[in-house]
This record gives structure tokens, sequence and C-alpha cells, in this order.
């Protein structure tokens, strides 16, 4: 059974805070599911499934759907970290397929600021029963050295620099300026990025995503749901996930598992790289870009630095225009997963809603990639493939 | 030379893994071998990850390796590098390199062994630079 053409994104929405102090973690998931629905045009009594992750307070689901007051038949709580958003689309879209449900809502939130985590330079104890934890947290392994183990090795193999990196973090900022809900709104220099303060070698403070309160939400529908809608039909072409990790000791950081979620939804899809007009592409790093465009197939591998750089990744002026909201990079990383607004932002472009400077013309096939968990370890990728019908 | 030294947390054992603890703490690092497809793999488990056999053994390593690829965590109290390092046995673990000037290391560099002690644990398997080897 393929996916392909069985389910459309019908409603979406980002919640414009992105300092949180006043609202629980349950009332930031109410308040963009409500968005999302308005979006589209339908209320809570049309939802008949519900996805959310790991950042859904209680117990996921269970507790969501109690305090909603959703009344579904088809639930799914798959956790992959800050790509699960991307993922759920296809399990949504696979669900609907089978009939299981004809409107999914799927809802991200979170309060990080507010809580004053040490999102990206504390190690994080996922507890004694993880086999991984004994052999790794004595160490020290944080968000940040862990992505920057991969950019060392990828300098090392490649002969990558931290200018080209820079031009990642360049482009989500040029595109960041039109945004009035990004974070960081001032345009920067390759030189701005490599002067900023080391945080972990070679990741400079401006090669880092944002940390961000608020969320996000989509819903998902049947193609009989979506023609009695008003809204323009964006449809779900491919789905691809895929886990990566340290294979037993034969570790390779050079590499993501885009290299088989890309090619699972470039399948599905059958459509290639050069049929795609805009990317969201997961960007926790600069690296995270660059590895993850040379893996999707956009350049050949190695090649990455060479293909960010000298603005090629702005929109408007660059062959592969990227976050056009500004990305973790500039504008939001709600709850430290950013696969949720990678996909809103796709939807914002096939239906032309993107801001006026940004928007790329004849935007008719997009992608979403999202990278949850640590490169530098173990992950899932995810990646999805939108069409504007 | 690096200043003040990084605090290991203390690893916490189970019955899968007290064996090589227990090595540990007698200064021995131990890695496991299948017995099935003489796969050796790392970190330690009961099963097999490449063939999923029950029939792995503990096997001690050399002591000897290269720095794969590594970062130095300038954000923290006491800026540590982090690293993973290919043992010579072909497995590539997640370690800490210890000991050395943390502007001086570098990929391909030459390391050994060293445990460092924990904090109410058994002492963590770290790497310094091994000066007489040089550079692969």
């Amino acid at each position: 059974m393929t996916i392909s053409g069985k389910a459309y994104i019908a409603g979406i929405y980002e919640h414009p805070t992105r300092k949180a102090d006043d609202k629980s973690l349950a009332q930031l998931h109410a308040e963009v599911a409500k968005g999302a629905l308005e979006d589209a045009g339908l209320s809570k009594r049309d939802v008949d499934g519900y996805f959310c992750a790991g950042d859904a307070p209680g117990l996921g689901p269970l507790s969501l759907v109690d305090y909603m007051g959703l009344k579904v038949r088809h639930v799914d709580a798959t956790e992959t970290g800050g790509s699960s958003y991307v993922l759920h689309v296809g399990h949504a879209a696979e669900a609907i397929a089978a009939g299981k449900c004809s409107v999914a809502l799927i809802t991200l939130a979170g309060r990080p600021r507010a809580e004053g985590m040490a999102t990206g330079t504390a190690p994080r104890n996922y507890g004694a029963a993880a086999p991984d934890v004994q052999f790794e947290y004595p160490f020290g392994p944080t968000v940040v050295n862990m992505y920057a183990m991969c950019a060392m090795r990828h300098m090392y193999e490649y002969g990558t620099t931290s200018q080209q990196l820079a031009w990642i973090k360049v482009a989500a900022s040029h595109h960041a300026q039109h945004n009035p809900h990004a974070l960081l709104r001032d345009v920067v220099t390759v030189e701005e990025v490599v002067a900023s303060p080391m945080i972990a070698d070679p990741l400079h403070r401006l090669d880092c995503c944002v940390i961000t309160d608020g969320g996000g939400a989509l819903v998902v529908v049947s193609l009989d749901v979506a023609k009695r809608l008003s809204r323009p039909r964006v449809k779900v072409r491919g789905a691809g996930e895929a886990p990566k990790h340290q294979m037993g000791g034969k570790v390779d950081l050079t590499y993501s598992g885009a290299v088989w979620s890309g090619p699972a939804a470039f399948g599905e899809a059958a459509v290639t790289p050069a049929d795609i007009k805009y990317v969201s592409i997961y960007d926790s790093f600069t690296i995270t870009v660059l590895m993850t465009l040379e893996d999707l197939g956009f350049c050949a591998k190695g090649q990455g630095g060479k293909f960010v750089a000298d603005g090629n990744l702005i929109s408007g002026t660059g062959k592969l225009p990227f976050n056009t909201d500004g990305g973790g990079l500039c504008n939001n990383h709600p709850a430290n997963r950013g696969g949720m607004t990678k996909v809103i932002e796709a939807v914002r472009q096939l239906r032309g809603e993107a801001h006026p400077k940004v928007q790329v013309k004849n935007c008719g096939l997009a992608l979403a990639h999202g990278t949850g968990g640590s490169l530098g370890t173990r992950h899932v990728s995810a990646t999805l493939i939108m069409e504007r019908e | 030379m690096a200043s003040a030294e990084r605090k290991f947390p203390a690893p916490l054992p189970n019955p899968e893994t007290k064996p090589f603890w227990e090595a540990a703490g007698e200064g021995r690092l131990l890695l496991k071998r299948c017995r099935s497809c003489g796969e050796v793999h790392y970190y330690p488990r009961a099963h097999c990850p490449f063939c999923g056999s029950g029939e792995t053994e503990w096997q001690p390593a050399s002591g000897g390796g290269t720095i794969y690829s590594y970062s130095v965590m300038r954000r923290a109290e006491v800026p540590y590098a982090i690293a993973y390092v290919t043992l010579d046995e072909g497995v590539t673990m997640m370690t800490n390199l210890v000991d050395c000037d943390l502007d001086a290391i570098r990929i391909g560099q030459r390391v050994r062994l060293v445990f460092k002690p924990t904090e109410g644990g058994p002492p963590v398997p770290t790497f310094t630079p091994d000066e007489s080897r040089g550079i692969r």
C-alpha cells in the first residue's frame, strides 16, 4: 500500500509565542490544536485521530485527549525526538488510507525557555535502563558536542570549512528578517558566525538553533474531507523514515539516516531532488542541514560545503531556497523539536502563503525533513514530500 | 596542558554489564565478541547486534586506538574533550581524551587507554595521546 495521494494537509498553525511563562504545557497543546483546526475550517468534533510525541505531558495521548475533550478512534504516540512530527504526517496518511481515521490532529508544544532548561550544553541522562547510558553519560555527551563530532569528521574527510557551515545560518537569517515572530531577526554575515563564541568545536554559538517555547499543529485529512474544505489542497506524495545508530561500534558520522528515508520518500512520490522547488531541512545545527542536503541527494556526498556557500539557500537568489521562516536557526525550535515547523513552512510555501519576500514562485512540490535524537549517536530521519494540487 | 580535571559521574552497572565494570575496576577494558559470527562489538551487550546470537563472550582490548572524531566542550565548567576512538580491535567507542593539551588534539592521532576514577562508581575508560606512536 502506498500513501501517495491518500491524504492532505488541511490545517497548520505555529504558535506565535517564543516564551510561554504564563501558560501550561497542556494549554499550549490545546492552543495549537485550535489554531490548526480553525485554519482547516474544521472543529474538534471532526477529529477522529490524534498524534503526539515525547513532548506531550503525562501519559501523552491519554492525557491530552482527556484535556482537550477529544473523542477519537485512532491514536499514535510514536516518539522519534524532533523528527516525530514529520514522521507523524506519514503515519497519519497510513491511518487515513487504512480507514482508521479521516481527520488526524498532530500537536507539539513545549516551554524549555520558561523552564530554564540547559538544552544543548548539559548531558541528559535517560536512566539506568537505557543500555547506552552507562557507556556514554560519564563522558559528557551533549546535543551540541555530538553534532560537533559529526562536523569535525566531515571537515576531516571532505575539507568542509566553518565558513561554508556559516552560510547556512546566513541564509536562515536572510529569511528570518521578514518573519515578525522570529526570535532572531538580524541578518548575519559569515564573519559574524565564525566570530561568535565557540560552544563545542567546531560549532559556534551561531551554528546552533534557538531555544524557544511554543509549538505547532497539523491537520491531515482524507480526500473526501479535503474536497469539502475551502483551503488550498496540499497532497502527501511520499514519506520515508529511518533510524541510524552506532552500528555495534562501526561508527560512521559522515552520513545520516536521510540516505535511507530520502530514497523511500522520493520513490513513493515518484519524483527526484531536481523536481523539488523548496526544502524545509531540520536545522538543529548548521552541520545538520549540510549533511542532510548531501544525504537526500541535492548534491554529491562531501560537496555540501560548496553547495550551501555563496547564498545558494537564500530564496530569490539561490538555487534551493530553504527554511524560509528563518528555521530553527533563527525563528523557532519549539520544545527543542524542530520537525513541526518544518512541515508548517513547507505547507505555507505550497499554498503561496509564505511571506512575499521569501515566497518561492510556482512552488508546486516541497520537501520537509526531520532529524530526531542525536546525529552523533542515534537518530531517526523522516522525509516528507508534499504537492500543491 | 589541561588545568582542572573534570569529574566523571558514576556509571551504573546492571547484571548484563557487571563483568565490564568489574574489569574496569582492575584496569582492564573488555569488549564483547560473538561466538556465532565472530564479530566484536561495542558498547557491550548480551545479544550480538550483527547476527542476533545470544552467544557472546568477553574479550580484553589491547588498549591502543586512533581518534576517529572529537569535540572540545568549551561551554562547560571544566572544558573537556569528548571523542570517538577506534580501537585496534576495529570497534569505535565514545570516550574522553584526557591528560593532554585540548587544543592539540587531532583526528588520526594514536591514543592509549587510561582509566579515570568516577564519583562513587567504577572507573571509566578514557584515552590519552600516545606520544610514542605519533599520527597514523
